[in-house]
């Protein structure tokens, strides 16, 4: 039970920060810069996109010992695009706003390079059961930064968060194209420092932990201390 | 009629250009503009394959699908139609021009995946060309000549801001840039300063 936890565990770990598919892999971009205008629709593009990415790889991962090795990349695109065939459908269906604001953007989540990325990678050689897990925590990453671009320009843009009128400003440049590419690039510059100091954080500790017991050799630097030099 | 063509062409290349104002085809974007030679290369290949794709596609959904009513299947039957055509392509090239091949085919097999390409292919799918091009008087109706227009031209813009971003991240590799901003943050701010510039055609 332990040991299924802690797989689970450094599934859900990667797919959120240390593979995370928008901020660290930089895959699928268009569907980032292109729909991440407001907070609603940044969010509404996320869970979609993780929806194809969860049935996808399950469904790789249930046939990945029919489908031929010489074939395998045709096969995947063929469930992918029928996947993204059934989500256009329901969202037609059932949430229209959300089907006309995606726009071009839900046919072309056939070609976001992280879904056939992940069947490539994961589902294609690991059980279902992880392949599904794989598939929800890559999605929640991507959710989580789609969104956090989304708010960010819906409130710099417009003043509103999540469509509801916060302050009276109006930025025009965050709305366009410019100012997502700008938002876009600053935020994985922020996350790469903010994972950057975590890791060197850990590292740091595991080093003290590992000489204190040796005796009184002198503590390595805090980071407050290197920042100085 | 000259009118139209003429806002095909700088809707496409300019004002509503693929990398930097629609957002399609990010990835050969970021991934392939380190070098100019690069750049222009996947370029062209983009390009030649948005023609051969909407050349085949146009028809195949206006004569084939819509009359059948089996429009929902576009997707599958596009990527398919796409991959097969780029899957051609690159043996054809590599029986032609072994040399072109060596400095092209790496990059064929990416297109499959471009959005950029896919996305020409959707977006010929309207009645009235007004709902592509910004601008056109509404009532003209959309036809596969057009369309081929389109999308030779989307490719030149496509083309353009590449080679334009592979200039600038030639000079960028060289310059001192802060650890965290290293690669792609740089990158994304320098495709914000050329998108600014593109979006000064969409106010004209």
């Amino acid at each position: 039970m332990n040991a299924s936890m802690k797989k689970y565990g450094k599934i859900a770990y990667d797919g959120l920060i240390t593979n995370n598919a928008t901020f660290k892999l930089v895959l699928g971009t268009c569907a980032t810069l292109g729909m991440s205008t407001s907070a609603v629709n940044s969010f509404g593009m996320g869970l979609s996109v993780t929806v194809v990415l969860l049935l996808s790889n399950v469904i790789i991962s249930l046939l990945r010992n029919v489908i031929p090795n010489t074939v395998r990349i045709p096969a995947f695109v063929v469930i992918i695009a029928t996947m993204v065939t059934l989500l256009r459908m329901v969202l037609e269906k059932y949430i229209p706003d959300l089907y006309d604001s995606m726009g071009v953007f839900l046919p072309l989540i056939v070609v976001n390079c992280v879904i056939l990325g992940r069947a490539e990678a994961f589902a294609s050689k690991q059980p279902v059961l992880e392949s599904a897990a794989d598939g929800i925590f890559t999605g929640l990453g991507l959710t989580c930064a789609l969104t956090l671009i989304g708010i960010i320009r819906e409130f710099l843009g417009s003043g509103s968060f999540f469509g509801i009128r916060v302050m009276d400003f109006k930025i025009g440049f965050f709305t366009n194209a410019a100012g997502a590419f700008f938002v876009y690039g600053i935020c994985i510059a922020l996350f790469v420092l903010i994972t950057d100091q975590i890791d060197r954080a850990k590292r740091v500790k595991q080093a003290r932990l590992l000489r204190v017991p040796a005796g009184d050799a002198p503590l390595p630097p805090t980071d407050a201390q290197t920042e100085v030099k | 009629m000259a009118a139209t063509i003429l806002l095909i062409v700088i809707s496409a290349v300019f004002s509503q250009n693929f990398i930097l104002v629609k957002f399609l085809g990010i990835c050969p974007f970021l991934g392939v503009s380190k070098k100019v030679n690069s750049a222009l290369s996947m370029g062209i290949a983009v390009t030649l394959v948005m023609i051969l794709a909407t050349l085949v596609t146009y028809p195949l959904y206006t004569y084939v699908m819509v009359p059948l009513g089996i429009e929902y299947l576009e997707i599958i039957f596009f990527i398919f139609v796409i991959a097969a055509l780029v899957q051609m392509l690159e043996k054809i090239i590599q029986k032609l021009s072994p040399a072109l091949y060596r400095s092209m085919g790496i990059y064929l097999p990416l297109i499959t995946t471009n959005c950029a390409i896919l996305g020409v292919a959707e977006l010929m799918l309207v009645n009235d060309l007004s709902e592509v091009v910004a601008g056109a008087a509404a009532g003209i109706t959309m036809n596969l000549g057009f369309a081929l227009l389109y999308a030779l031209f989307a490719g030149v813009g496509f083309t353009l801001a590449m080679v334009l971003m592979g200039g600038v991240r030639e000079k960028l590799e060289k310059l001192p840039v802060a650890k965290c901003m290293k690669g792609f943050p740089i990158t994304m701010v320098a495709a914000s300063f050329m998108a600014m510039a593109f979006y000064v055609f969409a106010l004209l």
